[in-house]
Parts: structure tokens; C-alpha cells; sequence
């Protein structure tokens, strides 16, 4: 029993009329927690109703503390029929379990209703005191964080990173109960909110118990869907990566401030696979192994066109990243012993994340990916989890052996997601599969003898692209060439993964956004049919879109893929693929070769030429491209790559066959990165229209840029602008004639406008990048294709670009130093009055006499009456040697130009409601965060019967969507929060009846609220008072002298 | 392929102001977008475009209703607006246009104006949406301060939020309104709506109920009945020659070197005199309460007309000898904000 929520409720505002006779309204609040209900009185005929309640307590156990949402009901009194309902609030109470998070929630909900909208404010707050449990057999998991980012938070240490924890529950879904027949939509909607909210709560209370089981703190990377199922049921489901994270004591405030993420992880050293000898090979065609198995029931399940999904093909692990056993020292042995061990222990050595701390990751293999259809109808005990707990350890097992076939021993940037079409359900997980530093696996323990051994290690850049996997025994075949970077280890030719580019990886040249598009028709059947023919679809899909990606890749003249995300659609009648990554030259992998196209027919003159025209563009593109993402690697000499073969040899190859094919010797083939040309040959119409749409990409507006990793690789000077959105386009193929090709031209069409359409809508930011672009494709009807888009548009400095060789701490010296020229208006002075004395250069000599400022007494300062005598008095302190720690230095250093403007601007005063920042990346530019508050994780039902009256379905989804965004944003701010990171928008179901002038959408969205400070608000808070002084003293002078 | 739903929501609300200009005053803005030119600048598409448009259009129907309550707009959570384009938004949306408002300016706001509204459309050139956005602005204002208590101008701004200048000419508009001066006569046609906002701005200080007592309702908007009745006895000031005399002395007195066209006023000043009593006089018959016909009409305005003529009226409203607080005239500015210009000269 150890809990007491307590609510208050304050006050109401711009309520809804619901008393047409007066145009007031008798408003009257219900708290209600688990089965209590509080009320608030009446009060009366006001739309602005100060309630100021009592402190409504309920005592509960801190399990229902977890699982119970807090709901609050705002309803208007009628004396003689039923009260009417306003509208309602949820509110999540679990971040107020957290010892660390927010301590008390307070501020104005917008009242929701699920055919309205939102009707009005809500003035609540809301405290919970939490006695200690120490029952081991609890079965609540308070104090356990969650984290829907897929990093390690920027104010904690990851200490442990223990690894996988996944859930999933079951429950039988509201709408499809035989009450919903008799009860309102609204009920209906109200029931199913509720619902998932306290499921999503009993989720994580079960997740979090896992954590605890694992000796863990928290979930990072915490991912939570539903699977509508229909009949069968609702599924909620989560996966996430367990850790023991330690909060920085105090957030590294002094630390000189960075721009980008990436700046501040850069400094520290990158602790590679410490052994040059060891090398090993194999190639990696990205895309590792699917499978596909379909299994109408439990018992049955086959398993389509992979073989190594065998566990016993894949190759020792042990020796997989690199024969540790013959090369490296016994050290290395003991460090692949224990990553083994320590991952071993483990079902599944799965981590959600997708940015690590600097030397966890060593190696990468490549994308590892399994699908599986499903049929909802054949689940023998739909209201229990155990069918789909064993369809994802399946699939999970599936993964995991891929990526033992990679050599690798985890798969990390993990992801899970479905896609259900009536009864039929694809299931499908994705990762990379990597080779990690065990560091982070374990106890402390090893982490002393490990450090002492990396601090002997030179960084390399370069470890994360060498293969994994066994030259001689490779998994399928590719051409390795030596390491473009250290010369000593072999790496692929192309690299595929779903991570983010890793902060330390050398780019050239900037990165863009690589999607693959792609429909195929299928034909409408029945249950085992047509998993059937679902299931036989998928490999002829996902070699599509591989080709594609591969060919877009090479047409940007690059030579990795980041963030791959690969989205396959089931409807009634087609299946979509859509995959989206960004692309980046690594500096490590060889130079692409371009794309050649072969004709079939080669006596046809005037279909050479055709050829050759279309060649000709293709190669201006490449060559546009390598232009426009500024690609241009340094050229290398031959020899140190290895002996050139003397004639490329004119392959004849099958169009679309990427993954190198398998009759060339890889081993000796060295010079492939180099000459290796895409050879696609046009055989049909088909392969022409291939060709078409490669070329038909166009891409962004210049001052553009757009990428769905988490920062733009070769852009790394944001300034503080940022605009999240999220934009949702529906369109109606015209039934007749519908053909795989028109399909793929309106789906491409689709895509391409809806991207225009973004960049002009967001001209006004230029230079700006869309980072984080994250599509999703439904299919609610037979000819309805709905895309979603959420991304937010950065801006940056196009100036700065050129600086980023220099260190932080070297601008804030020129910065501080021509500061200081300006302020001090006779530096020269100062500088032969201290120079003497110092052998400082003289830079530095300013800075400190700026800095010296906080030195003076405040007493003293005070009774300067004049510029003069102030200077005087400092270049005193300056020659007694009083010399500022590096500490002040920073402090009162400014960032970067960009920062400064912002602090010139007017700030936005008078405003009544706080702003809150959302963005679907972990960060916020120009900012720190100093404080995690809880997760936000909420579900939103929507419907209408007044489609056209509320400006049909765009009108409606507008609204509903902007209201989700307020929701958002009040529980955030009543938090105390002034941002979302990592907001991610799960699921936006929309499905309309124009003819009865209906329509509902679902919406499920998540993320982390935090507080930030403005890196430029700390500065002038740490150095304010040098700064002031300076200025004021400077008019002193001037009125002085 | 066609598009069933297609929109854009950002967290801060994306306003394009040019846009938003556009709705204000038509219903379909994409062809005059196109024209333009901002196809060529962006090397957009007309669909793209279209979609554009439409999005915001959906957006400032959606902030349409906040709008008619501006501090709605400042607590509402739906749209994260920051809060220079939320005064933006309110400016522009109550903005009205000169021609339009000399229109209705002294009509009541009533549903029979309403219809007219087609006519001043046609007449003025303002689009009937336009119209009847600043038609509906000035009738809920109206609505909203009526039966207020406090200043007019303040009330406006509390509840409208509008800049000073604004909140002032609504107090102008409102006050024409509720007192139903007549300025659409034809030898008025000259006068612009600045001028009558300088005379309405002028009676609300010293004229009305809020003048004598500022915890009265409609206290800037009804004219004191005591006072106008009051005003009958300034006849005297014509009638007897003693009178006259010192009215002529205290007036030059306070007046000169302060007026440009002194000379001229006090050469006419008897004939200026009695045209001013006159109308005081008058001033409690309901049907002429149209001072401004009354000054400007029965005036000999010719000697005055290398001055502004709004000399006028501001000296007449100071140098009245009225049994209350008087404002000095000051100095000749521009009036109000409001370009000055000059009336044509009577025919005699």
C-alpha cells in the first residue's frame, strides 16, 4: 500500500456553452484513480469556473500507481436529466514515481473529448508521496526510467548496458465487444483509451520489473506499440534495452558548449579493436538474410529462400571478428572471452539503440532482417499472449542466427513492427549486426584492466566498418578491399545499417536521404491463400527494394546506408515497401563505381544510342550528385590499395543482381571498390522504367538538405530554429487498370510531392535540414494510400561550416579574445601594461583580464566609479598574477555566432503559455539538457459524425492532429518540461465513411519530456556579471572622458 | 491519383503572412499566388501550390474563431504561435480599410447594413469577404464594449488586444455607431474617416458621460445630455456684444501665436462664432448631431484653408467655455495618425 496520490483541482477555463438558454455552463469535476471517485461542487453558470478544490487523496498500491492512468472528467450539472460530459483528461502519473523526475505535476490540460475535440482548460494538480516497499517479491517496479530515445541520455553515464527487454499484452479490444453495439461511439472510445492506457501502464510496470531482475536502473530506447488485431484482440507490446545509468553529477555545465552532439563525443578518444593483424573478410551485401516463414497455425511454419537460418551453419563466434586466437594477445582473447560471455548469457544480445557511447561499437556486419506472415484467426487462445510471445521468439531467434552468420555476436539499432491487413499479419524485426566492446556488458570489474589497455591503443575512425565476419568462410559473397583509412583491415564495399552514423565515422561530403519505393499487386484472397501468396511476395519485395537502395546509393556516388528503415505494407489487394535510410560517403569504403546499363539487343543502332543517351545521364547525374553532397574524396595512389587487376572484366550480369555475383574470387579482387561498375541491363520495358525512376528523383532545393538519422552527417553547426511537423496525405487510386507500374509511379509521385511539398513549405528556414524523416505507409482501403511523414527541419549556419576543424575550446578563445577587443577599448594599453609580465600570447592576456572580472571583490567592483579605474584596478589583479582557471574561461566565452543572435533578439515576454519544443531527435540544438522528466506516452481516439461540417477528412485530421501536438506539449509543460525529444508519432490509423459522413483516427505518440536550457542562457547566466560590467563601465568611460 | 487528404501541421504553427493577407480578403488565393510569380522563384509546383494554400487556409479558418476573441487566442494551447505573430495576426485581422469604413462609419451595425454590404463592395473595390470581415470586426467590438464600463479605448485593447492607434480608431467607429452620426452627406464626402476619428476622439474627452464621471456604463459613448442641453445658454455669446467681445478676447488670447491662420481667425471670428454656437445650440435636437456637417458646412472655411482645417475643430472644443476640465490646444501634428489633407474649398 505504499502510495497516496493526491489532486487538486484549481480551476476551468475557456469552457464549452452548454447551456444554450444562459450560454453558461454548471461545470462539476470527477477524480477518479482505480475504482474511487472524488467530485468537485458545482459551479455554477460560469465558463471560467474556479473550482479550488479540496486535496483529493487516494491511497493505492504502487502497482496500481503503474498501471492506472489518473482520470479526470469534467462534466456539466443538469438538476433534472443526466449531467452531461464535457470532456476528460488522462494523466500518466508514473513520472512522478521517479525519484529524480518531476515532483509534482501541475499546469492547464486541455479537456478532451473524442467527438469534440478539445473543449476548454483544466487547471489540476497533481503530488504523489511514495513510501519505500522493500518486498522483494513486489511486483511493481517504481524508480525504474524509461527512455524512448535510442541513445544513452545526455545527463547519465551507461555504467551497464544489460540488454534486451521485451513484453507484450493482451487484451481483448473494446470496439469488437458485444456491448459496443449498444453503447455510444463515445463510451466506445473512452473504453479503449482507457484501456490501452492501462495497458501500456501494466507494460511497463512489467518491463520494469525485468530491469530490476537484470540489477538494471532503467530502459533506454524503450519502444511501445499496438497491434490492432481486430477480433482477436489488442495487442500492446515493448521493446527496449535495459541499463544501469548514472546521473552526471552535475551535467558537465562547464564543458565547452558544442553545437552538435557530435562535437562533444569526438574528444574522447575512440578505444578500437585494439590488434592492426587482426583482419578477417567477407564482404557485406547489406541486406543479410531474410526469411519467411508463414505459418497459418502454431505447428506449422516453413521457411522460404534462406538456408542460414540454420543455427548450426554459423560460424564460431569466436573467431568471427577477426581470429582473435591467432593474432591478437592473449588480452584480446580474454576480451573476446568475456564479450562472449557476457552476450551469451543472454537470449537475445539485442539493443534498441542506435547511438552508443564512444567504444562500444567495434564492428559492423551489416542489416539482418526477418519477416513472417501470420493469420490472426488461427490464434488457439486469442486473450493470451503466448501465441504472439512465440511468433517474436521465433523471429528473434531468426535474427539472432543471422547475425551469427555475420560473425557477429549482437544486433544492435533492433526493431520490431507489423503490419495487419484483416486476419493477415506480417511481423517483421531489423537490426545491425555488430561486434560490441564488452565495457558496457558487464560489472566494473573488467572496465580497470580494459582502459588502462585502450589508453595504449592509437583511435582509429575507421574500426566500426571493418568486417566482422571470416574472410575465408564468408556468409555470401562481396568484394572486400583494405581499409581506405588504416590501410590494414578489410572492409565492404557497401555498408547497410539501421544505427545512426557513428559520431566518430569520417564522412566526406554530406549525407542525404536514399528511399526506395515500391507496390506489387496481389491478389485479393481468403486466409491461408493468401498468407500464402503474401509470404512468396516478400523475398521478390525486399530484393527489390535492395536493388533500388543500391542503385539510388550509387547514383548519389555514395557508399553507406544509415538508418535504414525497411516498411512492408500488407492491404487487401497490394503490398508496399518503402525504405528510407541516409546515405554517406565513408571515407573508409571504397569509391563507388557507377552504374553502367547494358542493352540486350546490341545490333539495334538506334537502341545503342538510346543506351548510350540514357548512360550519358546517368552518369551527369553521379557526377551532379557527387557535386551537390560535396563528395570528393582524396585520390589514392594505386599501390597502397593493392595491384590493380589489368582489364575490368565485361560482366554480363543478371539485372538487378547486386550482391556481387558469386563467381569472381572476392579474396584477390581487390581493386573492385575502384572499378567495379553497376552493371544493370535493359532487357524489357520494365527495366526501363527502372531506369526512369532512378533518374526522376529529384532532389532537394539547394539550402536543403534531408536525412532520417538523427543528425546530417557533414553539418554540424546547427543554430536553435527548429520546426517539428507532421504532414499526412491520403491518395485514391482510380481502380481501373491498375498495373504494377502505374502503382509504382503514383506511390513514387506520392513520396516525391509530399517531400516538394515539405520544402516549400519550410522555404523560409533555408539553410535548413530535414533530419529525422520518418514515412510510414498504411493501407486503411483497397485504393487508399496513406502516407505519414514526421520530421523536424533544423537550421543552420551556412557560414560556420568551414570552422568545424577547430576545436570548441579554440573558438571561445578567438571569440573571447575579439570580444574583448571590442568591449575593451584600449586593449593595447592593457596589453603593454601586462605583456611584460606575462608570457602569455596576447589573446590570452585579454581573456583573462575579462575574465579577472569575477576575481575583483564585488565590493571593490562596486566602488569603481570609472572605466579607468576599473582597467587600472584589473591590470593589477592581472600582474599579481591572479590568473582565472580554464573554468572561468569557458564560462565567459561565448559559443558561436549563432547563439548571439538569438541572445540579441527580443525575447518573447508576455506570453501566457510556455513553449514547448518537440522533435523526434534526442537533442535540441543550441541547448543542454539538464533534466529527464518521465516518458510521455498517450493514445488519442478521435471521431466525428460531422465530417463535412468540421472541413471533411483534411479539416478533421488537422484539427485532431494539432490537438494531439497542445496534449502533448500541456502534459509536458505540466511537468515542468519544456521539450519532447525523441517524439516519435507510432501510429496515426484514419479511416473515414463519406457517405455517412464519418470518421475516426487513432494516434499514438511518444517521447521523453525533458528541460533544456539555451547554451546561450547559461552563458549569460555564468557570465553575466563580467559581461554587465564590462558594458556598463565601457559608458562610464565614455561619459567620463 | 487524387489526393483525399493532404495536411501539414507544424509544432509552431507555420503562418505565411502573405497568405494570410490573402485570406483576409479572398476565398481563392491560389491563382493570385501564382501570379505572383512565386512558382518561378521557388520552382514549385501548381500543385504543391494548391496544397500550400489550402493548408493554411485550413489553419486561419481554425484560428478564425480564436481571432474574435484576441485573448483566446493568447491561452489557447491548440497553436503554438509565438507571440509577435499573435499580435500580428490580431493586427492585421481587425485592420480595416479607409474606404470601407467611411462607408458605414455613423451607420448602425445592423443586419440591414449587412446587406448593403454587396453595393459597397462593388462601390469601394474591397472584396465582399474583406468586407464583411471588417463589417463583423466592427459590430463585435461594438457588441463586446457596449455596455462596458472604463475607457473605450482601453476596453478595446483589453478585449482586443489591438495596438493603441487601432484601439483608438475602433473607439472612433464605435462611437459613430452608437451615436449615429450621419457622414455620408455629400459635402461631407471630403472629409476623411482620420478626421472624423480626431472629432470623435475629442467629444469622447469632453463630451460624454465618462467625461463628468468615470463609473458610468457607456460612459465614452453617449454624449452628455446635461451638457448638450447646457450648451443652448452659448448663445449668449452671439446674442450679447459685451459678450462677444470677451468671448473674441479670451479666445485670441489663449490662441495666439499657437495658430497659423490667427489673423484670418480673428478677423472672422464672429462669423466663426456664431456658426460654432450654433451648432451647439442644435446639438440637443437628435437629427443634428452631425457636428462635423455643421462646423464644415456653415463655416466660412476659405480664410482657414491654407491651415489644416482640423484647427477647427480642436479649438472649438477648447476654447467653449464649458463648466468642465479643458484640454490646451496643442500642437498641430498630424492628427491621429492619419494623413492630414485638406478640404476642397466651399462653393459659395
Amino acid at each position: 500500500m505504499p502510495g497516496k496520490l493526491k489532486v487538486k483541482i484549481v480551476a476551468g477555463r475557456h469552457l464549452p456553452v452548454m447551456d444554450r438558454a444562459s450560454d453558461l455552463t454548471d461545470a462539476f469535476v470527477e477524480v477518479k484513480f482505480g475504482n474511487t471517485t472524488f467530485k468537485t461542487d458545482v459551479y455554477l453558470k460560469s465558463l471560467n469556473p474556479q473550482w479550488n478544490s479540496e486535496w483529493f487523496k487516494f491511497e493505492v498500491d504502487d502497482e496500481d500507481l503503474q498501471d492506472e492512468p489518473l482520470q479526470i472528467t469534467v462534466l456539466d450539472h443538469d438538476t433534472y436529466s443526466a449531467n452531461d460530459a464535457i470532456g476528460k483528461v488522462y494523466i500518466d502519473i508514473d513520472p512522478l514515481l521517479y525519484s529524480e523526475a518531476a515532483t509534482v505535476i501541475s499546469g492547464w490540460f486541455p479537456i478532451y473529448d473524442t467527438i469534440h475535440g478539445i473543449r476548454g482548460e483544466i487547471n489540476v494538480v497533481v503530488k504523489v508521496d511514495l513510501f519505500n516497499d522493500l518486498n522483494r517479491f513486489r511486483q511493481s517496479s517504481c524508480g525504474v526510467k524509461f527512455f524512448c530515445t535510442t541513445s544513452i541520455p545526455k545527463c547519465y553515464r551507461a555504467v551497464i548496458i544489460h540488454g534486451f527487454v521485451e513484453e507484450l499484452v493482451v487484451n481483448e479490444d473494446p470496439e469488437y465487444q458485444w456491448i459496443d453495439r449498444i453503447r455510444t461511439p463515445r463510451a466506445s472510445n473512452e473504453a479503449r483509451q482507457r484501456l490501452i492506457s492501462l495497458m501500456s501502464g501494466e507494460l511497463q510496470r512489467k518491463i520494469g520489473l525485468k530491469v530490476l531482475e537484470m540489477r538494471g536502473n532503467a530502459v533506454v530506447g524503450y519502444l511501445q506499440c499496438f497491434d490492432l488485431e481486430g477480433e482477436s484482440g489488442l495487442v500492446v507490446r515493448a521493446i527496449g534495452t535495459a541499463c544501469t545509468l548514472d546521473k552526471l553529477s552535475s551535467p558537465a555545465a562547464f564543458l565547452p558548449a558544442c553545437n552538435s552532439p557530435s562535437k562533444e563525443m569526438k574528444e574522447i578518444p575512440f578505444n578500437e579493436d585494439p590488434n592492426p593483424n587482426t583482419h578477417s573478410s567477407g564482404p557485406s551485401t547489406p541486406l543479410k538474410n531474410q526469411t519467411y516463414s508463414f505459418s497459418p497455425s502454431k505447428s506449422y511454419s516453413r521457411q522460404s529462400s534462406s538456408s542460414d537460418t540454420d543455427l548450426s551453419l554459423t560460424p564460431k563466434t569466436g573467431m568471427g571478428s577477426g581470429s582473435a586466437g591467432k593474432e591478437g594477445g592473449p588480452f584480446k582473447a580474454l576480451l573476446r572471452q568475456q564479450t562472449q560471455s557476457a552476450l551469451e548469457q543472454r537470449e537475445f544480445p539485442f539493443f534498441t539503440l542506435t547511438a552508443f557511447p564512444p567504444g562500444f561499437l567495434v564492428h559492423v556486419g551489416g542489416v539482418v532482417s526477418a519477416r513472417s506472415v501470420k493469420l490472426l484467426d488461427r490464434i488457439h487462445n486469442p486473450d493470451e499472449p503466448e501465441t504472439r510471445d512465440a511468433w517474436w521468439a521465433e523471429i528473434r531467434q531468426e535474427i539472432k542466427s543471422h547475425a551469427k552468420a555475420l560473425g557477429c555476436h549482437a544486433v544492435v539499432g533492433y526493431s520490431e513492427s507489423t503490419s495487419i491487413c484483416e486476419e493477415v499479419c506480417i511481423l517483421s524485426a531489423s537490426g545491425t549486426a555488430a561486434v560490441l566492446n564488452p565495457r558496457f556488458l558487464q560489472d566494473g570489474t573488467v572496465e580497470g584492466c580494459l582502459e588502462q589497455r585502450l589508453e595504449e591503443n592509437l583511435p582509429t575512425r575507421c574500426g566500426f566498418c571493418h568486417i566482422p565476419y571470416d574472410e575465408l568462410n564468408m556468409p555470401f559473397p562481396a568484394h572486400l578491399t583494405y581499409c581506405y583509412n588504416c590501410r590494414k583491415q578489410k572492409v565492404p564495399d557497401v555498408l547497410f545499417t539501421t544505427i545512426d552514423l557513428p559520431t566518430d565515422a569520417t564522412v566526406i561530403g554530406k549525407g542525404c536521404l536514399i528511399q526506395a519505393r515500391l507496390c506489387r499487386l496481389k491478389k485479393k484472397a481468403q486466409a491461408e491463400a493468401n498468407a500464402t501468396a503474401i509470404s512468396n511476395l516478400l523475398p521478390f519485395m525486399e530484393y527489390e527494394v535492395h536493388t533500388q537502395l543500391m542503385n539510388k546509393l550509387k547514383l548519389k556516388g555514395m557508399n553507406a546506408l544509415f538508418g535504414l528503415r525497411i516498411q512492408i505494407t500488407v492491404g487487401e489487394n497490394m503490398l508496399m515497401g518503402l525504405a528510407s535510410a541516409t546515405g554517406v560517403y565513408l571515407a573508409a569504403l571504397p569509391t563507388p563505381g557507377g552504374i553502367q546499363i547494358a542493352g540486350k539487343t546490341p545490333n539495334d543502332g538506334s537502341y545503342e544510342q538510346h543506351i548510350s543517351h540514357m548512360q550519358k545521364k546517368i552518369n551527369d547525374t553521379i557526377a551532379k550528385n557527387k557535386e551537390l553532397y560535396e563528395i570528393n574524396p582524396p585520390e589514392i595512389s594505386e599501390e597502397i590499395i593493392g595491384s590493380p587487376i589489368p582489364e575490368p572484366r565485361q560482366r554480363s550480369r543478371l539485372l538487378r543482381s547486386q550482391s556481387e555475383s558469386s563467381d569472381e574470387v572476392t579474396e584477390l579482387d581487390l581493386s573492385h571498390g575502384k572499378k567495379d561498375a553497376f552493371v544493370l541491363e535493359i532487357d524489357d520495358t520494365d527495366a526501363m522504367e527502372d531506369v526512369h525512376s532512378l533518374l526522376t528523383d529529384v532532389p532537394p532545393p539547394s539550402g536543403f538538405y534531408s536525412c532520417n538519422t538523427e543528425i546530417m552527417p557533414g553539418i554540424n553547426n546547427w543554430t536553435s530554429e527548429i520546426q517539428m511537423f507532421t504532414s499526412v496525405r491520403v491518395i485514391r487510386l482510380s481502380s481501373l487498370n491498375l498495373t504494377n507500374q502505374a502503382l509504382n509511379k503514383n506511390f513514387n509521385d506520392l513520396c516525391e510531392n509530399l517531400l516538394k511539398s515539405l520544402y516549400f513549405k519550410l522555404r523560409s528556414m533555408i539553410p535548413c535540414c530535414l533530419c529525422h524523416v520518418n514515412f510510414t505507409v498504411s493501407l486503411p482501403e483497397d485504393e487508399l494510400i496513406q502516407v505519414t511523414v514526421t520530421a523536424v527541419a533544423i537550421t543552420f549556419d551556412k557560414n560556420q561550416a568551414l570552422q568545424t576543424t577547430k576545436t570548441p575550446v579554440e573558438k571561445s578563445l578567438q571569440r573571447a579574445s575579439t570580444d574583448n577587443e571590442e568591449l575593451l577599448q584600449f586593449p593595447l594599453e592593457l596589453c603593454s601594461d601586462s605583456l611584460p609580465s606575462h608570457p602569455f600570447p596576447p589573446a590570452k592576456e585579454h581573456l583573462e583580464s575579462a575574465s579577472s572580472n569575477s576575481g575583483i571583490p564585488a565590493a571593490q567592483r562596486d566602488r569603481c566609479s570609472s572605466w579607468i579605474e576599473l582597467i587600472k584596478l584589473k591590470a593589477q589583479t592581472i600582474r599579481r598574477g591572479s590568473i582565472k582557471t580554464t573554468m572561468t574561461v569557458e564560462k565567459a566565452s561565448p559559443v558561436g555566432d549563432g547563439n548571439f543572435r538569438n541572445r540579441s533578439a527580443p525575447p518573447c515576454a508576455n506570453s501566457t503559455v510556455g513553449v514547448v519544443k518537440m522533435t523526434p531527435l534526442s537533442f535540441i540544438p543550441g541547448a543542454k539538457i539538464t533534466k529527464y522528466l518521465g516518458i510521455i506516452n498517450m493514445f488519442f481516439i478521435r471521431e466525428t459524425t460531422s465530417l463535412r461540417e468540421e472541413g471533411g477528412v483534411s479539416g478533421f485530421l488537422h484539427a485532431f492532429i494539432a490537438e494531439v501536438f497542445a496534449m502533448v506539449r500541456a502534459h509536458v509543460a505540466a511537468l515542468g518540461g519544456n521539450a519532447v525529444v525523441s517524439y516519435i508519432m507510432k501510429q496515426c490509423v484514419f479511416m473515414e465513411n463519406p457517405n455517412k459522413n464519418q470518421a475516426q483516427c487513432l494516434i499514438n505518440v511518444s517521447g521523453d519530456a525533458v528541460v533544456f536550457v539555451r547554451e546561450s542562457d547559461l552563458e549569460v547566466v555564468s557570465s553575466q556579471q563580467p559581461t554587465t560590467n564590462c558594458q556598463s563601465s565601457c559608458t562610464e568611460g565614455e561619459v567620463t572622458t | 491519383m487524387t489526393s483525399e487528404l493532404d495536411i501539414f501541421v507544424g509544432n509552431t504553427t507555420l503562418i505565411d503572412e502573405d497568405v494570410y493577407r490573402l485570406w483576409l480578403d479572398v476565398t481563392d488565393a491560389v491563382a493570385l499566388r501564382v501570379r505572383s510569380g512565386i512558382l518561378e522563384q521557388t520552382g514549385a509546383t501548381a500543385a504543391v501550390l494548391q496544397s500550400d494554400t489550402m493548408d493554411h487556409y485550413r489553419t486561419f479558418h481554425m484560428l478564425e474563431r480564436l481571432l474574435h476573441a484576441p485573448p483566446k487566442l493568447l491561452h489557447q494551447l491548440i497553436f503554438q504561435i509565438p507571440p509577435s505573430r499573435q499580435a500580428l495576426l490580431i493586427e492585421r485581422y481587425y485592420a480595416f480599410d479607409e474606404a470601407f469604413v467611411r462607408e458605414v462609419l455613423g451607420k448602425k451595425l445592423s443586419k440591414g447594413t449587412k446587406k448593403d454590404l454587396d453595393d459597397i463592395s462593388t462601390k469601394t473595390g474591397i472584396t465582399l469577404k474583406s468586407c464583411r470581415r471588417q463589417f463583423d470586426n466592427f459590430k463585435r467590438v461594438f457588441k463586446v464594449v457596449e455596455e462596458m464600463r472604463g475607457s473605450l479605448v482601453d476596453n478595446i485593447q483589453q478585449h482586443f488586444l489591438l495596438s493603441d492607434r487601432l484601439a483608438r480608431d475602433y473607439a472612433a467607429i464605435v462611437f459613430f455607431a452608437n451615436n449615429r452620426f450621419e457622414t455620408g452627406k455629400k459635402k461631407l464626402q471630403y472629409l476623411s474617416f482620420g478626421d472624423f476619428a480626431f472629432c470623435a476622439e475629442l467629444m469622447i474627452q469632453n463630451w460624454t458621460l465618462g467625461a463628468v464621471d468615470s463609473q458610468m456604463d457607456d460612459m465614452d459613448m453617449d454624449l452628455d445630455k446635461e451638457f448638450l442641453q447646457d450648451l443652448k445658454e452659448l448663445k449668449v455669446l452671439v446674442a450679447d456684444k459685451d459678450l462677444l467681445d470677451l468671448h473674441k478676447s479670451l479666445v485670441c488670447t489663449a490662441l495666439r501665436g499657437k495658430l497659423g491662420v490667427f489673423s484670418e481667425m480673428e478677423a472672422n471670428f464672429k462669423n466663426l462664432s456664431r456658426g460654432l454656437v450654433n451648432v451647439a445650440a442644435k446639438l440637443t435636437h437628435n437629427k443634428d448631431y452631425s457636428l462635423g456637417p455643421a462646423v464644415c458646412g456653415t463655416l466660412p472655411l476659405r480664410p482657414l484653408a491654407t491651415q489644416r482645417r482640423a484647427v477647427l475643430p480642436e479649438s472649438v472644443f477648447s476654447v467653449c467655455p464649458l463648466p468642465r476640465w479643458l484640454p490646451t490646444p496643442g500642437p498641430l501634428g498630424p492628427l491621429h495618425g492619419h494623413p492630414p489633407r485638406l478640404p476642397p474649398a466651399p462653393v459659395s
